[in-house]
C-alpha cells in the first residue's frame, strides 16, 4: 500500500530524473500496436487487486484498468497484469514495464513530482483508522494514551500513528510485525490494545475474527489516503485517457447510467446523456479514441457505483459503506467534470 | 539322533525375558543408562502431552473438503483452505482450463529424476531424454504451436515457477561455480584476479538485494523500449549467486586433491584442461557432493525469496490465498501444506544425493 523504503525511494528519484520525457501519444500508439494495455496491479489485496481462485483478477482496480482497456480496445479483458510490489511499483511504470499504475498508490506531493508521476483522478478516497476490542471501552481515538498498537514496519501507516499520538499528547508502544496474517493474529490473540491500518483493511480484518461482535472500528480517521491510477510524467493524451476512463464511471452514475439501462440511455433526449454515450460525437475524437469509449467502460465494466459495491461494498466480505466515496450529491467526493 | 537333539534343545538356556523382544529393545536403547531413563520419560511425558491434542486437531476435528463457513464453526484443523483453492496454489494465473499443460510438464519432469535416480539408467539415452523432456516441457507451458494457446511467461505461476527456477537455477550455475573454481585456482593474473571478484562480491550481498537489482535499478540502465523479461531476470540473479557459492565449495574439493594427481598427470603429459577433466575434477568433485547438495538445497528454498519483486511462486500464491477475508484466519494450515512441499523436495534431493554417493563409492 504505502510501504515505501527511503532509501529506494531516493535512488529511484535520482535515476527517474536521468529518464527521458515520453511523446504525447506516444503511449496510446505503443498500446494499440500491442494490443493491449500493460497494467500495473496489486495481486494480493482483496477488494482491489486479486486473482480468485481460477486466477481470474478482481477488484476496484482491476475494473479500474479494465475501464481503460474497455475505452481504449471497446473490450475490458485487453489487459495483461503485473503484480508488483510496494517497492517495484514505481520502476516498473518510468521503466514502461507497465503503461498504468492501478496499484492503491496514494497520491502525494513527492511522487506527483520527483518520482515522475501524473496520478489521475481518485478512484479511492481511503484513510487510516482503528480496531479495538469492545471491551476495551474506547469510545474515540483520543482516548487511546498509552496504548500498545500493532502496526505494518516502514509504511506511512507506522509514521501517521506515531504523529497522531504525539499530535495529541499521548503515549504509544507500537508492536510492529512484519506480515498480515501475523498482526492479525498478534491483535485478536491481545498482544496489543489497537491495531492500526488503513480503513478500507479495518472491515475485513475484523470480520475475521474469532468473534467479528467483540471489535469495532473506532469513528476517527487521522490520515488522508486518496488512492488513484497513476502513469508517466511527459504523454498528456495517455493521462487524459486515463482520467476520463475513471471520470466516465463516476459520470455515469452521476447520470443514472448503468450497466444494465446502458442501451436504452441510447434514446436519451438528455443531451448531456447524448453527449456523454458518443450519440453526439465529439468527446471520443477529442481524446484520440472511438465515440462509444464511455459506452463501452459502463456497458462492460459498469459505473462507479456498481465497481464499488461489487468489489469493497456492503455485501463483499469488506462492508466498507460509500462514505467518502460517494457522489458528491450525497455527500462524497466523487465529481466528475461534464463530458462536453 | 533326533532323541538327541531334542535333549540338547532341553537344556539350551534361553536369554532371560527382559533381554530380547520388545521389552529388550526398550531397556537396550531407552534405558541403558540413568540420564537415558530421565530424558527418555522427559520426552514421553511431552509426547504424550502434545499429541493428543495435535492429532485431534489435524485428523479427528478437522474438516477437509468444505466450504469456509464450516471451517469457522470447526475447532480443528481447515484443511479446505488448500482443497479449495489447490489448483490456484499449484498454478497461478496459468489459465484454469489449460492446467493440464502444467500438469504434464512437473509429471515429465518427476518421471525424469526418478529414472535419474538409478545407475542402471544413466547412459546417453538418458541425457537425450532430458533434452527431449525439457523441449516438450517449454512447448507445453508455452504453447503457440500444435495448435496449443499461447501462454506468456508472466502466467507461469505457483508450483511450475517454484520448479522452474530451481531446475535452471541449479542446472545453471552448478557448471558456471565449477569454472568459478577453476578460475579462481588459475595462475592466470587477469582471470583469478576476475574470479576472485566476482566470488566475493556476489557472497558480500544477501540475494534479496540481487533481486531487487535485478527488478527495480537494471530495468533503468536499459535502452528505451527494451524491457527483459522479469522471471528471466529472476532467474539469472538466483544462478549468479548460486554459482558463488558452489564456487567455494568446489575450490575446497581442488584443494583437497593430494599435490601428487596433480603432478602425476602433469607427468603422463596431459595438458590443463585434459588434467582437469580426467584426473582432478572427477575426483574434487565426487568429495564435495554433501556440501554441494546442501547449497543447492538453500538454493532451492531460496527461490521463495522471488516473492519479493512480485513473481508468484508458490509460497506467494498460497499467501495471495490467505489474502482473501474468506480464508485469512486458516495461514497455520496453509504453511504446514506448503512446507510439507517444500520438505518433500529438500528430502528428495539429500536422499538423490545419498544415493550418488553410494553408486559413486566416494
Amino acid at each position: 500500500m504505502k510501504l515505501m523504503k527511503a532509501g529506494i525511494t531516493a535512488a529511484v528519484a535520482t535515476m527517474l530524473f536521468m529518464a527521458p520525457a515520453a511523446q504525447a501519444g506516444e503511449t496510446l500508439d505503443a498500446v494499440k500496436a500491442r494490443g493491449f494495455v500493460q497494467v500495473g496491479i496489486n495481486g494480493s489485496l482483496f477488494g482491489f487487486g486479486m486473482p480468485d481462485d481460477k486466477g481470474v483478477w478482481h477488484g476496484l482496480d482491476v475494473d479500474t484498468a479494465r475501464a481503460v482497456s474497455a475505452a481504449v480496445f471497446g473490450d475490458p479483458d485487453k489487459i495483461k497484469y503485473i503484480p508488483l510490489t510496494a517497492q517495484t511499483r514505481f520502476t516498473a511504470l518510468q521503466s514502461k514495464e507497465v503503461d498504468v499504475l492501478c496499484r492503491n498508490a496514494t497520491r502525494t506531493l513527492s511522487r506527483d513530482t520527483e518520482l515522475g508521476l501524473n496520478f489521475v483522478t481518485v478512484n479511492y478516497y481511503d484513510g487510516q483508522g482503528f480496531l479495538i476490542p469492545t471491551k476495551l471501552g474506547v469510545k474515540s481515538a483520543k482516548e487511546l494514551d498509552g496504548a500498545s498498537v500493532c502496526v505494518l514496519p516502514g509504511t506511512t501507516t507506522e509514521q501517521n500513528v506515531a504523529d497522531y499520538f504525539r499530535a495529541n499528547n499521548m503515549k504509544m508502544k507500537p508492536v510492529v510485525i512484519e506480515e498480515n496474517t501475523e498482526l492479525n493474529q498478534a491483535f485478536f490473540s491481545g498482544r496489543c490494545d489497537v491495531l492500526t491500518s488503513d480503513a478500507s483493511q479495518l472491515a475485513g480484518i475484523r470480520a475475521v475474527a474469532p468473534n467479528p461482535a467483540d471489535y469495532e472500528i473506532l469513528p476517527q480517521i487521522i490520515s488522508k489516503e486518496p488512492l488513484a491510477p497513476a502513469v508517466r510524467h511527459g504523454d498528456d493524451q495517455w493521462r487524459d485517457i486515463v482520467d476520463y476512463s475513471v471520470l466516465a464511471m463516476i459520470a455515469a452514475e452521476d447520470m443514472g447510467i448503468t450497466s444494465a439501462n446502458v442501451d436504452e440511455m441510447l434514446k436519451s433526449t438528455d443531451p448531456n446523456v447524448q453527449r456523454f454515450l458518443g450519440v453526439t460525437p465529439g468527446n471520443g475524437k477529442a481524446l484520440g479514441l472511438d465515440e462509444k469509449f464511455a459506452y463501452n467502460i459502463v456497458k462492460m465494466v459498469g459505473n462507479y457505483g456498481e465497481v464499488f459495491e461489487r468489489n469493497v461494498g456492503v455485501n463483499t466480505k469488506l462492508q466498507i459503506k460509500r462514505g467518502l466515496n460517494a457522489q458528491w450529491k450525497d455527500g462524497g467526493l466523487m465529481y466528475a467534470p461534464p463530458f462536453k | 539322533m533326533s532323541q538327541q537333539t531334542t535333549q540338547h534343545r532341553k537344556y539350551e538356556a534361553r536369554p532371560p525375558i527382559a533381554s530380547v523382544g520388545v521389552i529388550g529393545w526398550i531397556r537396550q536403547n531407552l534405558f541403558n543408562s540413568p540420564l537415558n531413563s530421565v530424558l527418555t520419560i522427559i520426552i514421553m511425558a511431552g509426547l504424550v502431552q502434545l499429541l493428543p491434542p495435535v492429532t485431534k486437531w489435524a485428523f479427528i476435528d478437522s474438516v477437509w473438503f468444505t466450504s469456509a463457513d464450516v471451517c469457522k464453526d470447526t475447532s480443528g484443523a481447515c484443511w479446505s483452505v488448500i482443497s479449495q483453492n489447490l489448483r490456484f496454489i499449484l498454478f497461478g494465473f496459468y489459465p484454469y482450463d489449460e492446467h493440464w499443460r502444467p500438469i504434464t510438464s512437473v509429471l515429465i519432469l518427476f518421471g525424469l529424476f526418478w529414472l535419474s535416480y538409478y545407475r542402471q539408467f544413466w547412459s546417453k539415452k538418458l541425457l537425450y531424454g532430458w533434452l527431449v523432456g525439457l523441449v516438450v516441457m517449454g512447448v507445453l507451458m508455452k504453447g503457440g504451436i500444435f495448435g496449443l494457446v499461447p501462454v506468456e511467461t508472466t502466467q507461469w505461476s505457483g508450483i511450475s515457477l517454484t520448479l522452474l527456477l530451481s531446475l535452471f537455477g541449479l542446472t545453471a550455475a552448478y557448471p558456471l561455480g565449477v569454472m568459478l573454481a577453476l578460475g579462481r585456482r588459475s595462475t592466470l593474473p587477469a582471470v583469478k584476479t576476475l574470479c576472485v571478484i566476482y566470488i566475493e562480491l556476489i557472497r558480500g550481498v544477501p540475494l534479496i538485494s540481487l533481486l531487487f537489482m535485478s527488478s527495480v535499478m537494471f530495468p533503468l540502465f536499459l535502452p528505451e523500449g527494451v524491457t527483459i523479461d522479469k522471471i528471466l531476470r529472476a532467474q539469472v540473479a538466483i544462478i549468479l549467486f548460486t554459482a558463488a557459492y558452489i564456487a567455494e565449495v568446489v575450490r575446497g574439493g581442488l584443494q583437497a586433491i593430494p599435490k601428487g594427481q596433480y603432478e602425476a598427470a602433469e607427468a603422463l603429459g596431459l595438458e590443463y584442461g585434459l588434467k582437469m577433466r580426467l584426473i582432478i575434477l572427477p575426483q574434487a568433485l565426487k568429495v564435495v557432493i554433501p556440501p554441494t547438495v546442501s547449497i543447492l538445497i538453500s538454493a532451492f528454498k531460496d527461490t521463495s525469496l522471488v516473492i519479493i519483486i512480485g513473481l508468484f511462486d508458490i509460497m506467494k500464491t498460497t499467501k495471495t490465498t490467505l489474502a482473501n477475508p474468506e480464508w485469512m484466519g486458516f495461514s497455520t494450515e496453509a504453511y504446514i501444506f506448503i512446507a510439507i512441499l517444500y520438505f518433500l523436495g529438500c528430502f528428495s534431493m539429500s536422499n538423490f544425493s545419498r544415493n550418488l554417493e553410494k553408486t559413486l563409492k566416494t
